[in-house]
């Protein structure tokens, strides 16, 4: 807001009307998303984060941050980076395959427009509904589940019992087949864009070089794709890494930081360590933003490939 | 996603309520005086200690009537049949409309939307909270004392009225009598094969007083106290290691569906899933069994907001409260109600209800809010490692 104020005066003095005009006419236009940001993004980040540092007195403190020493957060932190980690490489991989194959469908052809649109469902299909759906599925009760018991008699199927230690679904790990319901689908949608951006003409250029299908892959598709792919992991990645009721919906006994956070924030046993969710939700910005430091530094380089 | 991003959501209601609060406490306060034109004025009904200071129920009745509303929070219909008690309340006193707020929330969810909505017309007016927390927060009340204040015995409340037990249940083992055919008699029992993947408690016992509870009630079955509660995550670590403990939240419809086929929850609101919850939306094999042996009970507590922004309607519900047709709405549930001795000796227990939920039971241990902060201590730093 102030910068939309102070830079009109500036564009004028510089004697260009016509793109002064146009200049604080963007600004004006900006500033409803710009409001919407600070007040529910910006502000409501820094209370939170904020929070951590004072104790429920409301007393500045760093003791809220030994929580970061606690083994079961530690635990916990680790286990949703890792959950989040391979939910984002296999959805990746899997939603690039399959943009890989809908390249060699028409793209106004309906298979193209079905599993587009398809994509854009599921991406978003999310929360308790996605769990009540698995919970039907491959729950303990779950038509899978009684279907692998009926029909082979195989009664300690992973879906009753896994690792000794209840059905698979209720576990850490068994979060992965939910979250890659979604994961997948939104793989598809970021990255189908940059698959469709590929040339015809770069492959006859590179077949009339004599290069094989291989080296186009290797040498121009893959450079060229490269940027958009990590980009897509990085979101995938994030997407996981904050999902929470998919997780509070199924597990009841905590096991990864959003949990974590809502039970330092709910807790009606272990009481007065609201704050400690602002230093949790710290550390959950902290690995966002050590992730986005490493893609831009991949970025560079692929950059730097294709120049 | 609609659900992702819990803690920009969080903040994001935060900033919301800080940006309400601020815009709204002024004209609230401000209002708030406006309406004293027939009966006592909101500020005299924020201080009012009982029914004499409205001049008699009669007075008490018109000021609740004057606000038209009660907020009440965290009361979910099928617990302790609060369902009844808030629909009776409405029928009784059809010009105060109920809102029950979140009704699956926690009592530290309670105490954290009383701060946050502090000074807004839509402030909790009344609590129904567990020890612990109210302990940490007896700043939040105002002291209060019903018409039949003697009723309730001397240690089951506050003697300035800040706060008052209203009914306790038991530690029970609710199970699904088709998957469960022998009844379990110990809960040792928990740890044979018939149980693999069924037994599930009510949450993390880190966050929930429930769960947690159910980790006592174990320590008190293998040789622990309310003051040694490791026997009871040693059970735990067992029933894991056994491969019969299941880690997701029950539910009533997880109950009716078999996922959840063995739970640990207290008896009303084991009962209430069962046969004795009425016919649509139960389980009709759900059983209940209080185990033999040491019993565990742990008594909610009524408390009126401070800053109710319905003062009187708030005094009216705990009249309502312990008006004998309420405490044997709880008891019907199967939650042992705070005045249950009063109501047997003058006789207006409902003779049947009593009955068929058996007596109250003689002596059950109830953790003292120091022996809880113990107890939580012990869970935040052993629990995770004793089921993982």
């Amino acid at each position: 807001m102030t910068a939309a104020v102070t830079t009109a005066p500036a564009t004028t003095t510089r004697g260009a009307g016509k793109t002064s005009r146009r200049r604080s006419a963007v600004w004006l236009g900006l500033t409803p998303f710009a409001i919407y940001v600070l007040l529910f993004l910006a502000i409501p980040a820094v209370l939170a984060v904020g929070s951590g540092f004072f104790s429920s007195a409301g007393a500045f403190t760093f003791a809220n941050f030994s929580a970061l020493a606690d083994p079961v957060i530690t635990g916990d932190l680790v286990a949703t980076i890792v959950l989040s980690l391979v939910t984002a490489v296999i959805g990746a991989i899997i939603g690039a395959i399959i943009c890989f194959a809908l390249l060699g469908t028409r793209p106004d052809g309906w298979l193209r427009t079905t599993i587009d649109s398809a994509s854009s469902v599921l991406a978003q299909f999310g929360g308790v509904m996605l769990a009540f759906a698995f919970v039907a599925t491959i729950g303990q009760q779950g038509f899978i589940t009684t279907w692998l018991v009926s029909t082979f008699g195989w009664t300690d199927n992973p879906f009753v019992i896994f690792d000794n230690n209840g059905p698979l679904l209720y576990q850490v790990i068994g979060l992965t087949i939910p979250y890659l319901y979604f994961q997948i689908p939104l793989m598809v949608i970021v990255f189908m864009p940059a698959m469709e951006g590929l040339k015809a003409t770069w492959g006859e250029a590179n077949a009339t070089l004599g290069g094989t299908r291989f080296t186009y892959w290797t040498r121009i598709a893959f450079p060229i794709l490269a940027p958009a792919f990590f980009g897509s992991v990085i979101l995938l990645f994030a997407n996981a890494f904050s999902s929470y009721a998919t997780a509070a919906a199924l597990i009841s006994q905590g096991g990864i930081l959003p949990l974590d956070i809502k039970s330092s924030l709910t807790s009606e046993t272990v009481i007065g360590r609201a704050n400690q969710a602002g230093v949790l939700a710290l550390a959950m910005v902290v690995v966002m933003i050590v992730v986005m430091v490493v893609y831009s530094a991949l970025d560079k380089r692929a950059s730097r490939w294709r120049s | 996603m609609e659900d992702h991003l819990i803690t920009k959501r969080h903040v994001a209601g935060i900033a919301l309520i800080a940006a309400a609060a601020i815009s709204l406490s002024a004209c609230s306060s401000g209002t708030s005086n406006a309406g004293s034109t027939s009966t006592i004025s909101k500020a005299k009904a924020s201080t009012a200690t009982s029914a004499a200071d409205f001049g008699g129920m009669k007075g008490l009745v018109a000021a609740a009537n004057a606000e038209g509303q009660l907020n009440v929070i965290t009361l979910p219909p099928s617990w302790a049949n609060y369902g009844k008690i808030i629909a009776g309340f409405e029928k009784k006193y059809p010009k105060i409309k109920i809102n029950s707020a979140n009704p699956n929330g926690s009592s530290a969810d309670e105490v954290s939307a009383a701060n946050s909505l502090k000074g807004q017309s839509t402030a909790p007016d009344v609590f129904d909270i567990g020890t612990a927390v109210l302990d940490q927060n007896l700043s939040l009340v105002a002291p209060y004392k019903v018409s039949n204040w003697a009723d309730i015995p001397a240690d089951f409340k506050d003697a300035d009225g800040k706060w008052y037990y209203d009914y306790t249940g038991l530690m029970s083992v609710g199970y699904d009598s088709t998957k469960i055919t022998t009844p379990p008699t110990s809960l040792t029992d928990l740890l044979g094969s018939d149980y693999k993947g069924k037994v599930a408690i009510k949450g993390d016992p880190t966050q929930a007083n429930e769960a947690a509870s159910a980790v006592y009630l174990a320590a008190l079955q293998n040789g622990g106290s309310a003051d040694n509660i490791q026997p009871g995550i040693d059970f735990f670590a067992s029933l894991k290691k056994a491969g019969n403990f299941l880690k997701v939240l029950p539910t009533q419809a997880t109950v009716n569906s078999g996922e959840t086929p063995v739970v640990l929850q207290w008896s009303y609101n084991n009962l209430a899933w069962g046969p004795a919850g009425g016919t649509s939306g139960t389980n009709p094999n759900w059983k209940t069994v209080v185990l033999p042996g040491t019993a565990l009970g742990s008594y909610y507590n009524q408390a009126i907001n401070v800053g109710a922004p319905d003062p009187a309607a708030a005094r009216l519900w705990e009249e309502y409260i312990y008006s004998p047709e309420v405490q044997n709405l709880y008891l019907a549930s199967g939650a042992y109600p705070a005045t249950l001795a009063a109501m047997t000796k003058n006789g207006t227990v409902d003779a049947a209800t009593l009955k068929t939920v058996g007596a109250a039971p003689a002596n059950f241990v109830q953790l003292t809010a120091d022996q809880a902060t113990a107890a939580a201590k012990l869970l935040s730093t052993k629990w995770a490692a004793a089921i993982k």
